[in-house]
């Protein structure tokens, strides 16, 4: 089994969000004083402590060279600024709901063009992966971002081992769909559960990951637990969260945001500055976590990742397959 | 039912207090600001409080008249004036974080994200108009426009109307606020019907 309880001496050299906390100059003494407090009362309020720090470090964990090295964003923001409709449209709510999602036991269905279909558990899975820290910078639609490093494995080796068919051309991830535990699917804010899909070169490409972490320890469950997909060139909503479905197609399969506002949001959703959402500009974001004077940053094309994936959409109109 | 009149100097308290309160939420605001309490995106989180309160601000100006109607009191209308300018002031605040924090007055990107943003063209009209009657909102304006003044201040219903679908336009998915705003604003509009169908057909004739 790879996730452990605490150790008492750690010797890998990841991320650990107390040092990080320590060295960083953006978070003032007073911010820490307030983030302190504030999880106090929200503890007190009937938080499960688990929830908003998931705590367990992960262990065997490998530095990536893909990581991209810029200060990252406060574990604080990182944990309580979600998109994840499943518990509440607002950026807060899932950090105050996400306690009510089981993530042990977790089993991951494997399906379609594949060699080896099945139900798996996911301690099964991990067992054969090698997990590795990835700095990423996330990129919403929204128009913000912020720079997370992530836990987890390529997607590719994942895939690789499923055995896909010669038919395989897409992948289709779907999220848990159960509203006693997910209480925002109660509300049809959006169809459920949430679908999302890449095209098999995306997913087979080096950068897309699979994550059952970050800063060092265990998926938070706001953050998605306890597997979820990284696709850093692309806008956020495409990572799809607390994934139960892999499913390889010959087709392509259709994504929730698509099937709601198909108009706002494409299949393939690169990160693209030149190409602005219908309702307002792509061409900056807000950084998470930056003191109030400081300038939007400039929106990278493909969030920076270009030199990786550019080649994948060659030749293609990235107005129309926006 | 006789009703005692307030004395002028009641009233002048009254104003001073109502005045204090309407400068609470900016002051929550900043001391927020100030104490690093506005969260994880600063920005969006001014944005949608000082929107808050102009769209609120809005709705109580627009309730003043109702209330004269329904109480038989000419009170409510003594604070239609500094509730609306209240209005002005939190638009603002809204607009100041807009130049100032999102687009750090740089003209180039502004010039590149209007154009992107509708909704944002639809705030700055529905500003623009808003400060229109602002500045025409005093005594010495009010006697040299005559009728006049009253057509331009009727400007107030469409800018509230334009403050909602500003609402609606920006707001992705969960559409509870500004549909809690929309039916307020219904509902006040409702109470002017008969204005307002005048209003437009009297355009429709002088056309």
């Amino acid at each position: 089994m790879i996730i452990k309880k605490p150790a008492l001496i750690s010797e890998n050299d990841v991320t650990p969000r107390a040092d990080f906390d320590n060295s960083r100059a953006l978070i003032s003494a007073s911010r820490r004083k307030f983030l302190l407090q504030s999880s106090t009362a929200m503890l007190a309020g009937g938080l499960a402590p688990s929830t908003l720090w998931a705590g367990n470090k992960i262990e065997g964990v490998k530095k990536s060279p893909l990581s991209i090295d810029v200060p990252t964003t406060p574990y604080e923001y990182v944990t309580t600024y979600n998109n994840f409709y499943e518990f509440g449209t607002a950026k807060g709510d899932p950090a105050v709901n996400a306690h009510l999602l089981k993530t042990k036991p977790w089993s991951v269905t494997v399906e379609g063009e594949v060699g080896k279909p099945g139900v798996y558990d996911l301690e099964d899975i991990l067992k054969r992966q090698q997990l590795e820290e990835r700095i990423y910078r996330l990129r919403c639609v929204e128009a913000w971002s912020m720079v997370v490093p992530w836990v987890g494995f390529s997607l590719a080796n994942l895939i690789k081992q499923m055995e896909p068919t010669s038919k395989a051309k897409y992948v289709e991830f779907t999220t848990l769909y159960d509203p006693e535990q997910m209480p925002g699917q109660k509300s049809r804010s959006l169809k459920w559960p949430y679908t999302e899909g890449l095209r098999m070169d995306e997913a087979m490409n080096p950068l897309t990951l699979m994550a059952t972490g970050l800063y060092g320890e265990e998926m938070p469950n706001q953050n998605g637990a306890p597997l979820r997909l990284i696709v850093p060139w692309k806008y956020g909503f495409k990572s799809i969260k607390s994934i139960v479905k892999i499913r390889l197609m010959e087709h392509m399969p259709k994504t929730t945001w698509n099937e709601s506002v198909g108009r706002e949001y494409g299949f393939y959703a690169n990160v693209n500055p030149q190409v602005p959402h219908p309702r307002w500009s792509q061409s900056r974001e807000r950084v998470i976590g930056a003191p109030l004077f400081t300038p939007k940053r400039d929106t990278e094309m493909f969030n920076g990742y270009g030199e990786q994936v550019a080649s994948l959409y060659k030749g293609m109109d990235l107005k129309r397959f926006f | 039912m006789a009703r005692k009149r307030l004395s002028k100097v009641q009233l002048g308290i009254l104003k001073t207090v109502v005045f204090a309160v309407c400068l609470l939420p900016i002051s929550l605001i900043i001391l927020d600001a100030v104490n690093n309490l506005l969260g994880a995106d600063p920005i969006q989180t001014l944005h949608f409080r000082t929107g808050d309160w102009t769209i609120r601000f809005l709705l109580i100006t627009l309730t003043m008249t109702p209330l004269q109607r329904m109480f038989g009191s000419s009170l409510p209308i003594r604070f239609r004036r500094m509730l609306g300018l209240f209005t002005f002031f939190y638009a603002s605040m809204h607009l100041l974080v807009w130049l100032v924090l999102d687009q750090s007055l740089n003209i180039d990107n502004m010039l590149e994200d209007v154009p992107e943003s509708p909704y944002i063209i639809l705030g700055l009209l529905a500003y623009s108009m808003l400060l229109a009657l602002a500045v025409t909102s005093t005594i010495g304006m009010m006697r040299r426009m005559g009728s006049s003044w009253f057509t331009l201040h009727k400007l107030i219903y469409l800018i509230a109307v334009m403050g909602v679908v500003h609402f609606f336009w920006l707001t992705k998915l969960d559409y509870s606020e500004p549909v809690i705003y929309a039916v307020l604003l219904v509902v006040l509009l409702a109470f002017r019907w008969n204005v307002i169908k005048e209003f437009f057909v009297a355009k429709v004739k002088v056309a």
